[in-house]
């Protein structure tokens, strides 16, 4: 499914399923990984990649909505450079994410408090 | 095959201005590999949505950043501008345009004195930031403000320029565009800068484009990405174009953003002449629902400001990606097989600013 947020946002909607695949895709056309970011709706992980054109400015998002349980392959694999990107949902927010090149091991930002930006959430 | 060893650098050290810790692989004096650790100041920023509402979020935005704080709000309003279907009148566009570029130079001459300092050229150093300063006296003359300004809001600007006020303004821009010039033969043709700059952390095309690089420093290496020409503020208005050099070293992004430096000068005076009067700004009311990703060109490069919002005064997600978020795997690049002392250098190269990324 993908339907256009504004102009130049493009939303498409994946499954952990393909997200490896979409990714891969993204990486095939030559897009560039400008963002990566989680958010905490309706108690689920909403997680953004978003994917960059060179020349035309287009914008594109994959959007993944998974339940906080659940375990999502790194994309680290195709962009390496997501590594900070992931640490930082996994240190925030506790995304679970496997296999990252880079895994900081929740001391990225060297906070003492786990998951602050979930916990917040939880507490509302 | 010499001897491996780690030498840790930063986050204190004399050429840093704010802490990133380095662990330095290196093999006698050639660095193999470097590993960042950052998060010394990580202030949970965005997590203040959850108590500021969307409107009040707007100063909490600002004080991201003290270089780059004007365009840090400005990029934030604009994502709920784009969400709440509100326009901005042309002269609030024209407004932000030039407090933008006057923000570039603050930030490139501030970048440019810290380079001096750090290869050693002090009465460089010393000139660059005379000449900030006089940036920074036209923003206290403008906002009030010399490093935070306030004077974004949703749906337009909170002060207005003058047209003495703006005729002024001009008048040290002309003063400026002289002394740059004097500078800038020192930078691009001094030979001992030279040595110091030239085939020094270089990064090809392809790789800042793998690396996912942005602003002046993928720039210097061939990338032709600027969200001005996106088209946001007053930028559809003004004739530009990106600045952008092929060679990929040290030099090529000391070279883009001195060229920057004139480039604004002449974006700003372009958006004088062509600003319209009429309001400032609009009210705006209700509460927004919706999402957007707004880009902007900040001084160092790309940045996004991802908004989400449900409806009600408190945003469900307030994400800022700051550009040195981006070049930190490109500045990590450029550090292989560079020699140990040029590495102080290196990380400059992508003008840091740490307080940015960790928000």
């Amino acid at each position: 499914m993908s339907e256009v947020i504004c102009p130049d946002n493009e939303l498409i909607e994946i499954t952990p399923e393909n997200l490896l695949n979409k990714v891969m895709e993204m990486k095939r056309q030559g897009l560039r990984l400008s963002q990566a970011c989680a958010a905490v709706v309706n108690e689920k992980y909403e997680l953004s990649y978003s994917f960059a054109q060179e020349g035309t400015y287009r914008y594109i998002t994959l959007r993944l909505v998974i339940d906080t349980s659940v375990e999502i392959p790194s994309i680290t694999e195709f962009y390496p450079y997501a590594f900070l990107y992931e640490n930082e949902m996994k240190e925030l927010f506790g995304v679970k994410i496997k296999l990252i090149n880079l895994d900081y091991n929740d001391k990225l930002y060297r906070i003492k408090e786990e998951t602050p930006f979930l916990k917040k959430k939880e507490e509302q | 095959m010499g001897k491996r060893s780690v030498i840790p650098f930063g986050p204190q050290h004399p050429v840093l201005p704010e802490p990133i810790h380095l662990d330095l692989v290196i093999e006698d004096e050639k660095v193999i590999e470097a590993v960042p650790s950052i998060g010394f100041v990580h202030r949970g920023l965005e997590s203040l949505v959850e108590k500021k509402d969307f409107n009040e979020m707007t100063y909490v935005v600002e004080r991201t950043c003290g270089i780059c704080s004007f365009m840090h709000g400005m990029g934030y309003c604009e994502s709920l501008e784009h969400i709440m279907n509100v326009e901005v009148p042309d002269r609030g566009k024209f407004l932000r345009t030039i407090w933008c570029e006057l923000s570039r130079m603050h930030s490139h001459l501030l970048w440019l004195g810290l380079l001096a300092d750090a290869f050693g050229f002090e009465s460089l150093f010393y000139q660059c930031w005379r000449m900030r300063e006089k940036i920074l006296d036209i923003f206290e003359l403008t906002t009030g403000g010399r490093c935070i300004f306030s004077v974004n809001k949703i749906g337009g600007v909170l002060k207005d320029i003058e047209p003495d006020m703006m005729r002024t303004i001009l008048s040290v821009l002309d003063d400026m565009e002289k002394e740059i010039l004097t500078i800038k033969k020192t930078f691009l043709e001094d030979y001992t800068v030279e040595s110091r700059l030239k085939n020094i952390g270089v990064l090809t095309k392809q790789q800042a484009h793998d690396l996912g690089c942005v602003g002046p420093f993928g720039r210097a290496s061939g990338l032709d990405i600027d969200m001005r020409k996106r088209g946001y503020a007053a930028y559809p208005y003004i004739d530009f174009e990106p600045i952008t050099s092929d060679i990929g070293d040290s030099y090529a992004r000391c070279y883009v953003r001195i060229s920057e430096l004139f480039q604004s000068i002449d974006i700003i005076r372009q958006a004088s002449s062509k600003m319209p009067s009429g309001d400032i700004s609009v009210p705006v009311k209700g509460n927004p629902e919706g999402e957007y990703f707004m880009r902007v060109e900040q001084p160092r490069g790309e940045a996004i400001y991802y908004v989400k919002a449900n409806g009600t005064k408190f945003l469900d997600r307030m994400r800022v990606r700051t550009p040195t978020f981006a070049n930190l795997p490109g500045m990590l690049e450029t550090l292989k097989g560079a020699d140990l002392a040029d590495v102080p250098l290196l990380v400059l190269t992508i003008d840091p600013c740490i307080s940015c990324t960790e928000r």
